[in-house]
């Protein structure tokens, strides 16, 4: 029970306060990353439309932002772009915080050139490697020095900012560590800066979300990329829910404080999120995930299954599938000693009423 | 007596010239700046046109960029500033006035008086910083529970018009003893030759000769705080919300219409918040290009406000100033 009266009367900063009442209105209060911001937006905007006596409110602090104020129990849903890292949950079990982590869209980061750059067909994750990885810096300044047989012309390169959960991904799926990059590239946290930044130099290549590419089709070209079994594939709806546009595919969750879900609002929100969700993110020009993954979900959340299937760590290149059918656990998982990040078989922890 | 001699008047030309060519200078550069300025205003101007209609002004914000309207950042704007002015004009005007009429001139107030010149220049998000680990964790760890929320002042209206009240108080204060300091002396004399008492003094004679000036100085400091962003993120402005706070009086039902009670006089204050240099940010940041339309219209908006302020504050000023007649 928020006594929001008790609040102002302590603080002494109001003192006529005795008007007030000790009502809780029915908030629900999400925040965390930017770039699931539109989708969380849009969901938000039809619940309100829904129910007119619930009031939703959405920050945009970032994913590690966002679980800082999730941990202390301040928000209901944290917006993440990557799954809950290990000193988060030890941060949460310290305060006795319980998450249900549903994935709720994917994000396809887009590998773009310039549309007169008719040279680049298709690029392997070691090519994107060769341009982008700590070593390259004041080195590699050329095409042909990333392929023999591209041309002998300066190369420039657009990316966002190290703050960025899609430095972090694009970092460890294409260099193979989480940050490793290069820093002698134009990088921006505003994406459209990096979209502007392709579109008038002939010669260079760039990356970001799928839903900036999406709506700069008309100056940019996406390039496609080599996955996992050898073949060049273009990020697209179809390509990204098969699993076939990887490693450079992300999945996109929400983290629902399991307290909050005692909330009438809250549980119906949650609800809503994930019959709603594939809508709404397809509308804001994500990869909605399979239906079958908003089913499980549903159960997820109806079971209050608490807990992550990475146990703390990153990972890339993850199927869809094999993401919702993991166990879940809300212990961090010690890399070197599993030496993966497979996270152990203990059973999930389920919690029905 | 005879005439100037050529070389004088070779002089004086010379002069003249050269007092010629620095005025046209000086002009040169007033037209840049200016044009500089109606180039940037008409290109919001333009920018902008698309989007500004009534209805954008009492829309929520939107998904869809056509019907994506000002109401709760404008709303979260005004009630902002309304706190920020109600704490950082009455403490400012009588800071600067203890200080200017009271204070004894002594280390400790040129150590205070110092600070306060500093205080003027500090970041923006060093303001932010303090009120997120004072008003925020603060009063939170010393008064209650972490996390439980009855003690904090929470991510509110309250809070961020406080925060940028403490931001913009040197500004006030400053301006508050400069234009203070610039009554006569004689003045005060004069009053306590009357027998008028040191409050009586500053209350009939002091604070009325120096509003002019003091009022100059709240509306800068008011100008500065509108389009101040990096303090409100940092304690947690949102970035979506498509509600009101609550009127006092009104009624408030739980999810399902049931009543559960009337707001209160000051649970606005309360309130989560968003305000229109957060609003612009986001849709300029935003993949949908349609969005920045928006923004500037939202920008648009927030120029007007902050003239407006300006204008009344100058017509304040200058009705004020012809009833001062020594």
């Amino acid at each position: 029970m928020k006594l929001i009266n008790v609040k102002s009367v302590a603080a002494g900063l109001v003192l006529l306060a005795s008007g007030a009442t000790a009502w809780a209105q029915a908030v629900v209060k999400c925040d965390g990353s930017s770039t699931v911001f539109p989708i969380a937006e849009a969901v938000a905007e039809e619940f309100q439309g829904a129910n007119k006596n619930v009031q939703v409110t959405v920050g945009m602090s970032g994913t590690g932002g966002g679980f800082k104020k999730f941990v202390r129990g301040e928000t209901d849903i944290s917006n993440a772009s990557r799954p809950i890292q290990a000193k988060e949950m030890e941060e949460a079990a310290k305060n006795g915080i319980e998450y249900i982590e549903l994935p709720i869209a994917f994000d396809a980061l887009t590998v773009v050139v310039n549309k007169g750059n008719t040279f680049l067909k298709e690029v392997t994750t070691d090519d994107l490697k060769k341009m982008w990885n700590s070593e390259a810096q004041g080195k590699v300044m050329k095409w042909n020095q990333v392929r023999a047989e591209w041309p002998d012309e300066a190369i420039t390169l657009f990316g966002p900012g190290s703050d960025s959960g899609t430095f972090e991904y694009f970092t460890e799926a294409a260099c193979g560590k989480k940050g490793d990059s290069r820093g002698d590239y134009t990088a921006s946290e505003d994406d459209n800066t990096l979209v502007t930044g392709v579109s008038r130099d002939k010669h260079a290549l760039g990356y970001f979300g799928y839903a900036y590419f999406v709506a700069n089709q008309d100056k940019l070209r996406a390039v496609p990329i080599v996955n996992k079994a050898g073949k060049a594939i273009l990020p697209g709806e179809a390509a990204v829910k098969d699993g076939t546009y990887n490693p450079l595919s992300r999945p996109l969750f929400i983290y629902v404080n399991k307290k909050s879900l005692d909330k009438p609002e809250v549980r119906k929100f949650a609800e809503f999120f994930m019959t709603k969700g594939a809508e709404m993110a397809a509308e804001v020009k994500y990869v909605p995930l399979p239906a079958s993954a908003y089913t499980k979900d549903l159960e997820r959340l109806n079971a209050k299954q608490v807990g992550t299937a990475f146990g703390g760590h990153n990972e890339t290149g993850l199927h869809i599938d094999d993401l919702m059918s993991r166990p879940l656990s809300t212990q961090v998982i010690d890399k070197k000693k599993e030496g993966g990040a497979e996270p152990s078989t203990t059973p999930p922890k389920k919690d029905g009423k | 007596m005879t005439g100037p001699t050529q070389a004088t008047m070779d002089l004086v030309a010379r002069r003249r010239r050269a007092d010629g060519l620095f005025a046209c200078a000086g002009a040169v550069l007033v037209v840049l700046c200016l044009g500089v300025l109606v180039l940037l205003v008409g290109d919001l101007v333009r920018d902008a046109s698309a989007r500004l209609h009534w209805s954008f002004l009492t829309n929520y914000p939107s998904r869809k960029p056509e019907q994506a309207g000002i109401l709760s950042p404008f709303v979260g704007t005004l009630l902002v500033m309304l706190v920020t002015g109600c704490t950082a004009i009455p403490l400012g005007i009588a800071a600067g006035t203890y200080l200017e009429e009271y204070a004894r001139k002594n280390w400790l107030t040129n150590i205070i008086e110092i600070n306060i010149a500093n205080l003027a220049g500090v970041p923006s998000i060093i303001w932010g910083l303090m009120a997120l680990g004072l008003f925020i964790y603060g009063f939170e760890k010393w008064f209650g529970d972490p996390g439980d929320e009855v003690f904090g002042l929470g991510r509110s209206i309250l809070t961020a018009g406080l925060t940028l009240g403490l931001l913009v108080l040197p500004i006030v204060i400053v301006a508050t003893r400069e234009s203070i300091r610039a009554i006569p002396q004689g003045i005060r004399e004069a009053s306590f030759a009357c027998g008028a008492s040191r409050l009586e003094t500053v209350r009939h004679h002091v604070l009325p000769y120096s509003l002019p000036g003091v009022l100059t100085g709240c509306i800068i400091a008011m100008s500065r705080a509108i389009g101040e962003t990096a303090p409100l993120v940092t304690i947690g402005a949102l970035s979506y919300v498509a509600f009101l706070p609550p009127v006092p009086g009104s009624v408030v039902k739980d999810i399902d219409g049931n009543v559960m009670g009337h707001a209160g006089l000051f649970d606005w204050l309360h309130s989560g918040f968003t305000v229109l240099p957060i609003q612009m940010f986001n849709w300029v940041s935003r993949p949908d290009t349609r969005f920045q339309a928006n923004a500037a219209a939202a920008g648009l908006v927030l120029l007007t406000v902050t003239l407006l302020m300006n204008g009344v504050a100058i017509v304040l000023r200058n009705r004020m100033r012809r009833n001062i007649q020594w």
